[in-house]
């Protein structure tokens, strides 16, 4: 029988919090990024991720590309999970703005079809749009897959990333799941109202209320999320009971990302 | 001595006056239930206690000391004041926000810049006092809803607060986990702690306090020994506490009487 607009909606819920469950799970995984120092982790990714971006060859990203698959494998983060997760909302978010660009890039046809053309240009610019697009979100998933988030923040606030912007994310991550949880039992609570499919401007009409009461309510709840925590003593700082101590094998990764970065650099100038 | 010294207090949420010229004094050492229907100002209340919000006139004194936001940008006050008094919300999603149950206790005494060995000591110990142990690699958000009270309680009084503010702590919980939350909040500080709860359940107000206010409409409308204030059937029923209870006796005759809840169950 085909899942109504609210069942599809329920099951959509469900497997983000699910997806969300399963990589808290993978950063407890006792794989080699996982091993690794948070800090030594977020700017060794990081450096890679501004290499990509600056990079004027398709090799060198590709070869960065390669090299986060193998790290991926190497922490147990399955590349089929990866595909789903990261490659497949990548590609179609960055496809959507370079297949246009194939055609409207001025420069030598490739092919055509009357006034239409895929230019060479045009192909070579959606082609460093994607594996940009592809390879920074490979490099920044797998950081957060690998890493605790609590680990992720800390690390930011180390390299002296602005307080508000990482206490932002901390609380975003925080509470993705009691949003959830409010979207669910919303929905849940109109499935139980309703009989029958609704039609498209009612569909319309629930998503539309439905993202406007979650928005209200996630207001109210991020003030008292944020009064909980000062009466607490939060003060806006993040502190960990887990203190990070690099090893000599972090150095050694931290000496092995600057070095590939390095390279990597000098090969796309 | 008073803990708390409330002089004509007023605070407003935009348009809607949430407390309006509350005055009153709280000694150290009592067990205070602030009574009063949804929406009198018992939340806004405990905030005003627990330095969240500041009034908008009136004045907030924390043993003598006058309370004011321009004293909390002093890191040591701040703190001080953090240590000495702790207040669990209503709704314990709000104050759960770490990954685990152990980092939800201990996210305390981690801004406090307590030892690591001093926070898995005292973490670990109230953990075990709380019958929570079992869960502490557990994420917070996936307890029942009487596991999450218990973990946001610990989370409280791992800091072993001087004044501890509960905001309806038995609302939404079974009839047993709300056994065991009183039972332990009975059972808290020998006596040696002030402990303030808001709650609309009569029921409990025997059983957690030694004094009442009564809150209507944002004003103290009574205040007394909670016997005394338990029995004032106008005073509950002004201030919504209790509701008159309509029946039929035969098929024309309707009665109706005041209509309380006061058993606790067990």
């Amino acid at each position: 029988m085909k899942a109504t607009f609210i069942e599809r909606t329920l099951a959509s819920l469900t497997s983000t919090a699910e997806y969300a469950a399963r990589a808290e799970l993978m950063a407890a995984e006792g794989g080699v990024l996982q091993r690794i120092d948070p800090r030594v982790k977020v700017a060794g990714m990081l450096a890679l991720v501004i290499v990509v971006a600056a990079s004027h060859s398709l090799a060198a990203i590709g070869a960065i590309f390669i090299a986060a698959m193998v790290l991926a494998v190497l922490s147990r983060v399955s590349l089929a999970r990866i595909a789903v997760w990261i490659w497949g909302p990548a590609l179609f978010f960055t496809g959507t703005i370079a297949i246009p660009a194939v055609f409207l890039t001025p420069g030598p046809p490739l092919m055509s079809w009357g006034s239409v053309a895929i230019t060479v240009t045009g192909l070579r610019s959606a082609a460093f749009l994607i594996a940009r697009a592809e390879t920074a979100a490979t490099l920044s998933g797998l950081m957060v897959l690998t890493t605790p988030w609590p680990h992720v923040l800390k690390a930011l606030r180390t390299f002296r990333f602005p307080m508000v912007f990482v206490a932002i994310l901390g609380m975003t991550y925080r509470y993705l799941f009691v949003m959830l949880q409010t979207a669910f039992e919303m929905f849940e609570s109109r499935k139980s109202r309703t009989v029958g499919e609704l039609s498209p401007p009612e569909r319309r009409r629930l998503a539309a209320s439905a993202a406007g009461v979650l928005l209200s309510k996630s207001i109210h709840l991020s003030g008292d999320v944020h009064l909980a925590m000062q009466s607490r003593g939060f003060r806006g700082e993040v502190y960990l009971i887990d203190e990070f101590q690099a090893t000599a094998a972090d150095w050694g990764w931290a000496a092995g990302f600057c070095a590939f970065a390095a390279a990597a650099l000098w090969w796309g100038r | 001595m008073n803990v708390f010294e409330l002089k004509s207090v007023c605070y407003q949420y935009e348009s809607v006056t949430a407390l309006d010229q509350v005055s009153l004094a709280i000694e150290s050492g009592t067990r205070v239930a602030l009574l009063g229907a949804n929406g009198s100002g018992k939340s806004t209340l405990l905030r005003v206690l627990d330095a969240l919000y500041f009034p908008d006139s009136g004045e907030v004194r924390f043993h003598g000391e006058p309370i004011a936001r321009e004293r909390f940008e002093d890191d040591r006050f701040a703190f001080d004041f953090r240590r000495r008094v702790g207040l669990l919300f209503q709704n314990p999603d709000v104050q759960l926000f770490n990954p685990t149950v152990f980092d939800e206790v201990a996210f305390a005494p981690l801004q406090l810049r307590w030892t690591r060995d001093e926070i898995t000591r005292r973490v670990g110990g109230m953990l075990e006092q709380m019958e929570i142990a079992h869960l502490k690699d557990r994420p917070p958000h996936r307890l029942s809803g009487g596991e999450k009270k218990r973990v946001a309680l610990a989370s409280v009084l791992v800091l072993d607060p001087e004044v501890l503010l509960l905001d309806e702590p038995t609302a939404a919980l079974d009839p047993r986990s709300q056994s065991q939350i009183i039972d332990l909040l009975i059972g808290w500080g020998d006596g040696s702690k002030t402990v303030i709860a808001a709650t609309h359940d009569l029921g409990l107000v025997e059983d957690i306090a030694d004094y009442c206010f009564v809150l209507q409409n944002g004003r103290v409308a009574g205040e007394g020994k909670p016997a005394d204030v338990v029995r004032n059937q106008a005073l509950l029923e002004r201030a919504n506490l209790i509701h008159a209870h309509r029946h039929r006796h035969g098929p024309d005759k309707m009665h109706s009487h005041p209509h309380t809840h006061p058993h606790r169950h067990e």
